[in-house]
């Protein structure tokens, strides 16, 4: 059955037809990298800084931790190896940071697909992988960023190490470490379809910190410490604390990070493949 | 049970076609499949010749889906540059603003706006990457009279300009205004498909009701050739025509017809009629 005016706007589909008439199909190229842009990522990154909790709980806790646990106390200056007890502390609050705003950074996935707004990315040519690529990044910006200000505090502080390279050498480990985390969160976000999947995660996250010993420094060989060997903190924390102690680097810390990097990373590559297929 | 058993269907570029049928009739899911958001059990999709995400991703087919959700935390314009961002042809953000009527809101945070504002805005997103298809799932659902009004004002402008609009609804009103063409949906299948003005003749004509002991159908059909429907109910006659008075003459002055009524069917008892049906009306809910 056809109209009148369906089979008018047929002929003009091969002619040409004003501005928001029927396209030029030459023009429409499916975009590159799978929709990645400098656009999405600005606004995307403004989302995250612009968010009063996020930037609490990424940039502020840390911080402060730093300067109840690190500052001005008995042990502060003594020595930690390379340097002293202060640097070890603001190392742990880094990374403590740095886990935060990873794994919150993955999470987003979750408040966006109860919101409801994957289902309106998948109407765009934004490809899931150049999406969870983005949060991913995103993620990692700001892990840094808890790092950095963790770091700054320490520098006008009483952390101490033997050379600049020191700092900068510990905190790249921090910070690549914590791909960990935000593969952690991206795994929960697409597991737990909650606005609310921080407030789920944030008391494992702490019991995890405590797996690294970034509370409280672990005993070797205590039976705490056995245990938090296969905790998921336990890895990062172990190499990028090891610069400034001078420990011999052990292949079980390595093996640490990279299970659970994979675990995390399969889990969340697992519930994106169910994600798309349903929608 | 299937939600949609088996739509073909060939829409014509430039069209407005309804997409009508009451809750639960298939419309969403049949759309979701139109825009690879979900797959069908058999068969295939193609859209524009292409596979809809293909189409997607090329920018030709664009929706405003009921349940698409929005960023709270971002602006309208925000939320418009991002989704322009991942297309490689784009209209303007001012421009779209402006044919969706948002302009005046366009610094507004997403979650500040009333439902009818954020449907607008995912109006202009579908209007950003300029698709050749455009496709409304329920568009105006939660919206109030006012909102809706202008809701298809802007629709109604855009359209002007050759875009083939697909719209599915269950409001009778919505289709008779605005379509083209009207395609009814009853439990996954197409139960009539007309411009609204066939739609309507289907639906217009009066009911004949009068008791005749002895009618057969085959009798009376022979006897009144305009009857379009024929009931018998024990001893009550039901005929639907376009011409009862000619039914009317017929009954009171060959037959031995008494009590005879005429009556007017509206076109939401033909909407009711095509769109319900006797077995399975009560088990279609459950499709969903």
């Amino acid at each position: 059955m056809t109209t009148s005016a369906s089979t008018a706007s047929t002929a003009s589909a091969t002619t040409s037809v004003p501005a928001a008439g029927v396209v030029d199909r030459s023009l429409r190229k499916v975009p590159p990298m799978g929709g990645l842009n400098r656009t999405l990522a600005w606004i995307e990154l403004k989302r995250v800084l612009r968010n009063r909790r996020t930037m609490i709980f990424s940039l502020v806790v840390p911080a402060a931790f730093y300067f109840l646990f690190g500052v001005g106390q008995t042990y502060t200056n003594d020595n930690a190896g390379r340097g002293n007890v202060g640097a070890f502390i603001m190392i742990s609050m880094a990374l403590y940071g740095a886990m935060i705003s990873t794994t919150g950074g993955g999470a987003m996935v979750a408040t966006e697909r109860a919101q409801g707004w994957s289902r309106q990315l998948r109407l765009t040519p934004l490809s899931p992988i150049a999406y969870v690529t983005i949060k991913v990044a995103v993620a990692m910006v700001l892990g840094l960023l808890s790092i950095l200000v963790v770091y700054i505090c320490g520098l006008f502080t009483h952390a101490k190490m033997d050379s600049p390279w020191l700092f900068v050498a510990t905190a790249a480990i921090a910070w690549a470490g914590s791909l960990v985390f935000a593969a952690f969160g991206l795994f929960m976000g697409y597991l737990l379809p909650s606005e609310n999947v921080m407030q789920i995660l944030g008391p494992g996250l702490a019991l995890l910190a405590f797996g690294g010993g970034l509370f409280i420094p672990l005993t070797d060989g205590s039976a705490f410490e056995i245990f938090a060997r296969f905790t998921p903190m336990y890895g990062i924390s172990k190499l990028a604390h090891a610069p400034l102690t001078g420990d011999t680097v052990q292949w079980w810390w390595v093996a640490n990070v990279v299970v659970w990097l994979a675990i995390f990373v399969g889990g969340a590559a697992w519930r994106l493949r169910g994600d798309t297929d349903r929608v | 049970m299937h939600a949609v058993r088996g739509i073909d269907l060939d829409i014509e570029p430039g069209e407005i076609v309804a997409f009508l049928g009451p809750n639960g009739a298939g419309k969403t899911t049949t759309i979701d499949m139109v825009l690879g958001l979900s797959q069908p059990t058999a068969g295939e999709v193609t859209i524009l010749g292409e596979a809809p995400r293909t189409a997607i991703a090329h920018g030709l087919v664009a929706a405003v889906m009921q349940t698409a959700g929005l960023l709270k935390d971002i602006s309208v314009r925000e939320t418009l540059q991002l989704t322009g961002s991942l297309f490689t042809h784009t209209a303007s953000v001012d421009s779209v603003m402006k044919r969706a009527g948002i302009t005046e809101i366009a610094d507004r945070k997403v979650q500040k706006c009333s439902g009818g504002q954020q449907q607008r805005l995912r109006f202009a997103m579908a209007l950003l990457s300029d698709p050749e298809v455009l496709v409304l799932d329920e568009p105006t659902t939660g919206m109030d009279v006012e909102g809706r009004r202008d809701f298809w004002a802007a629709i109604r402008q855009d359209a002007g300009k050759g875009r083939t609009i697909v719209f599915a609804t269950h409001y009778l009103e919505e289709a008779d205004a605005y379509a083209d063409r009207i395609i009814l949906v009853r439990q996954g299948e197409i139960v009539a498909d007309g411009t609204a003005s066939e739609i309507k003749a289907m639906s217009a004509g009066r009911t004949v009701r009068a008791t005749l002991p002895g009618a057969t159908t085959e009798s009376l059909q022979s006897a009144v050739p305009s009857a379009d429907s024929i009931e018998i109910r024990g001893e009550t006659v039901l005929i639907h025509s376009n011409d009862t008075d000619a039914v009317a003459r017929y009954l009171l002055t060959e037959t031995t017809a008494h009590d005879l009524e005429i009556e007017a069917r509206g076109i939401e008892d033909a909407f009711i009629a095509l769109t319900s049906s006797h077995t399975e009306a009560q088990t279609e809910e459950s499709a969903r």
